[in-house]
């Protein structure tokens, strides 16, 4: 348990540090900056117009078959992690099974492809 | 830790489910590169492929637990897979004459039910928790994307959609139970689990996760109060793809239910009944009532179905092989009448396209007397008239409960039953009372060939397959005990 | 790489063997109990700020902390999946679909405090049944000796798994090999639609093209026009 924690020590390290230094610069400048505001040096944009509507616009649902896509890949490529680490040990029948996995999904790729889904329109 | 997958032979046991998943594969090939027209041979060869599947189990059968005993194959696991490839290829069958209707004129409805079939077979054929939910996923993943297949229809989107957040609902639950299980036992396969619950006393924690787990099942067969799905995703569905909904599945569930309560839990048995006998009284009463105001004949249909999950489940309440045997053979008779009523369905089309409500029946004995005739058979036998298949279905289940001593469950059994008749008779008065209002288009053949088939097996029930039935359930429920 | 195995149990003695026991356990409960307040603090920010934005990157910080809870588990390949898949890829599918639906949130925020009594009394029952687990967690001894799998602390989680996953559970790795092969299929069948009325390049056809018969000279006499 604690074992692991030293492992990841300069992690820890790292994220403490990146967050000191993340809060002391977005303390200072209340601390020591000069403040003098007025309407016009807050509105959004000194010369140009308001923006008209929300910039959280509609996505395209294309979009989310590519995310999709790749989340499935994604997946795909964490099985992988352990058969890497691992791969002495687990014999020829591991590195069959593991091509057959692979061979599985490159189907599904092959599908894509041909259905037209990596295409954009 | 090694495979005990030696040599090419010892997938023996597999070998069916591996046919599928080739076969799968080839056809998902075969219809990206074929022009979109092949669809139809693709389904054909899809026909074709769960035949052979069919005849290799019952001509070659192979039994044997394999794959570190994650998969059983066993006579019970057979006689399961040949109800549920059946019902898969029926199908595939009534889907051919709607199919352009409703959108499944592409090749991926036949590679997506082949997916579905292996999940379900895998579902019949596990032996560890983990098996148990990996084929559980499988033919979810699939049936949800066959419900929503068609894209156009609001309708089947919403059944879609209703049918995933349910569905992956139910399989938490499924999960949760599951890791329970696994936490309080240190075992996954089904069998460790029944030995390691046997060494010692009954623990609250192995309680929860029993109970999560058959939540998760009842939402598969969708027993009350896990049917909410059940109606809307019946509606929306394609009708077909609804055929396949109401068989298959349920098949799969039941034999999946079966298995883990008569294995993993045999020593608990007094914990897990209760919990059947609550499910069974609710799907039986709740489905009775809430048939009685639907309009919609496949909302009919869904609520139907529940309660006869509910009559199927009394005979898993006693617990006993004979209990067992009562819900194989209900779950054969079952298919039976569940397929031949959609085949009904789906010959039911006029110049506007297919009629689902009740009140479109109207006098359907005078312009399609035959369609009326297999459709007043069929209802009478979901009501469980003598002589006819509904009837000794629901004798075996209540003979079963009668003999575990459940006389309660039993008498409101037969009361649901008497409700429901209400909701089935009406139909048939529609159909032969009254006079009609529209012109049906003539069935196609293989409709007629299902009706047929399916009328003639519950009107000849007792003469033609019970004996067989009840010979081959008595033997394989055998391999259970 | 992280150090395994022996070598590093023989560096965390060198390293612990001052310290005391308790000291230990201290650092490891400051960590868990950092991470389970960071984490259930976006967790309640999720369900609870206006912008639907925000309510994802308080998931993504849960993430984080989930995975620094496994971390402590030791489940450390979980905790680099976690970062991995749900943070890399779930989340930036959340950050899509928020988008896409377009929901004004704050509209629908408004009947909560009408569903507020029943989601208390649900929550309170699962409060009350994962207590009452709690209080019963007995796993019987026979557990202990007769676990599928006894856990080997001496090599490292990814190793233990991938020693494991592709042997002996062979039929479920080529099982999840199938479901993201029929996820594949799924998505591409409800959300592929091409439109007709686009005109596709297609770069071998182009490649292909040859000037003898897509470009021919005519003689076109004066006035008169190509006709």
């Amino acid at each position: 348990m604690n074992d692991l924690l030293l492992d990841y020590l300069p992690i820890i390290i790292f994220l403490a540090l990146s967050a000191i230094i993340g809060l002391a610069l977005l303390v200072a400048p209340f601390i020591i900056a000069f403040k003098n505001p007025d309407p016009e040096k807050l509105s959004a944009y000194e010369c140009g117009f308001e923006p008209f509507n929300d910039a959280r616009m509609k996505f395209d649902a294309r979009f989310y078959l590519v995310a999709i896509l790749f989340i499935i890949f994604d997946l795909e490529v964490a099985f992988l992690f352990p058969w890497a680490v691992a791969f002495k040990d687990v014999g020829w029948f591991g590195f069959w099974s593991m091509m057959i996995f692979l061979a599985v999904l490159t189907i599904g790729f092959i599908y894509e492809w041909r259905k037209g889904a990596l295409e954009w329109d | 830790m090694n495979s005990d997958i030696t040599n090419f032979s010892s997938l023996a046991p597999i070998f069916p489910e591996l046919i599928i998943i080739i076969g799968a594969i080839i056809i998902l090939m075969a219809g990206a590169f074929l022009k979109k027209q092949a669809s139809v041979g693709l389904a054909g060869i899809t026909i074709a492929l769960l035949l052979v599947v069919s005849l290799l189990i019952i001509l070659f059968p192979t039994d044997g637990i394999i794959l570190n005993g994650a998969f059983i194959q066993d006579s019970f696991a057979r006689y399961m897979k040949i109800l549920l490839l059946a019902s898969s290829l029926f199908a595939i069958i009534l889907s051919l004459s709607s199919a352009k209707e409703n959108s499944l004129d592409r090749f991926e409805y036949s590679v997506l039910l082949l997916f579905a079939t292996l999940g379900m077979m895998i579902m019949v054929s596990a032996n560890d928790l983990m098996s148990l939910y990996i084929g559980v996923e499988m033919q979810a993943l699939s049936l949800y994307v066959l419900a929503a297949m068609r894209r156009e229809s609001s309708k089947a989107s919403e059944a879609g959609l209703k049918y995933f957040v349910l569905g992956a609902l139910s399989s938490g639950m499924l999960l949760y139970g599951a890791s329970l299980i696994y936490g309080f036992t240190g075992q996954t396969q089904l069998d460790e689990i029944a030995k390691i619950i046997m060494l010692g006393d009954r623990s609250i924690g192995l309680i929860f996760g029993l109970v999560f787990l058959l939540a998760g099942l009842a939402f598969k067969i969708s027993a009350v109060p896990f049917h909410m799905w059940t109606p809307d995703v019946y509606e929306g569905a394609p009708t077909p793809v609804t055929a396949f909904f109401a068989s298959a599945p349920k098949v799969a569930a039941m034999a999946l239910l079966i298995r883990l309560v008569m294995e993993s839990f045999e020593p608990v048995s007094q914990d897990w009944r209760q919990i059947v006998i609550f499910l069974s009284i609710a799907s039986m009463i709740l489905a009775s009532f809430a048939a009685i105001g639907q309009k919609n004949l496949k909302r009919l249909i869904a609520y139907s179905s529940i309660g006869h999950m509910g009559f199927a489940l009394v005979g898993l309440s006693a617990g006993s092989l004979v209990g067992v045997q009562a819900v194989a053979i209900y779950m054969a008779i079952y298919v039976i009448m569940t397929l031949g009523l959609f085949a009904a369905i789906l010959s039911l089309k006029n110049q506007n396209g297919y009629v689902e409500n009740i009140t479109d029946l109207r006098g359907l004995a005078q312009t399609n007397p035959f369609v009326a005739a297999i459709i007043a058979i069929i209802m009478f036998s979901l009501i469980g008239l003598p002589p006819l298949a509904g009837f000794f279905a629901k004798w075996h289940v209540f003979l079963a409960a009668i003999e575990a001593k459940l006389f309660l469950l039993s008498i409101i059994g037969v009361l649901a039953s008497a409700v429901s008749a209400f909701y089935y008779i009406r139909i048939i008065i529609l159909m032969y009372v009254y006079e009609p209002e529209q012109q049906f288009i003539k069935a196609q053949p293989e409709l007629r060939f299902i009706m047929a088939l399916s009328g003639f097996l519950i009107l000849t029930y007792y003469f033609s397959i019970a004996a067989p039935l009840t010979n081959i359930t008595r033997f394989v429920v055998g391999s259970l005990f | 790489m992280a150090i395994v195995g022996k070598e590093r149990l023989q560096i965390i003695s060198n390293l612990t063997r001052p310290t005391d026991e308790r000291d230990k356990m201290t650092l490891t409960l400051f960590f868990f109990y950092l991470f389970s307040i960071v984490l259930i603090a976006a967790a309640i920010m999720v369900v609870a700020s206006r912008n639907p934005v925000h309510s994802v990157l308080f998931l993504i910080l849960a993430f984080f902390n989930a995975a620094g809870l496994f971390l402590i588990a030791g489940a450390e390949f979980l905790a680099m999946i976690l970062v991995i898949v749900y943070v890399g890829a779930v989340a930036v599918l959340f950050l899509f679909v928020v988008m896409m639906l377009d929901i004004d949130f704050a509209e629908m925020r408004k009947g909560i405090l009408q569903y507020m009594p029943i989601g208390a009394l649900i929550g309170l029952i699962l409060f009350l049944e994962l207590a009452l687990l709690a209080g019963s967690w007995v796993i019987l001894p026979e557990v202990a000796d007769s676990s599928v799998l006894p856990i080997d602390n001496s090599i490292s989680n990814t190793k233990a798994l991938g020693q494991v996953l592709y042997t002996r559970y062979v039929f479920l790795f080529q099982g999840a090999g199938i479901i993201l092969l029929i996820a594949m299929v799924g998505a591409i069948v409800l959300s592929l639609h091409h439109r007709s009325n686009v005109k596709r390049q297609d770069i071998g056809k182009q490649v292909a093209r040859d000037p003898k018969e897509t470009v021919k000279t005519v003689k076109v006499k004066s006035g008169k026009g190509i006709g």
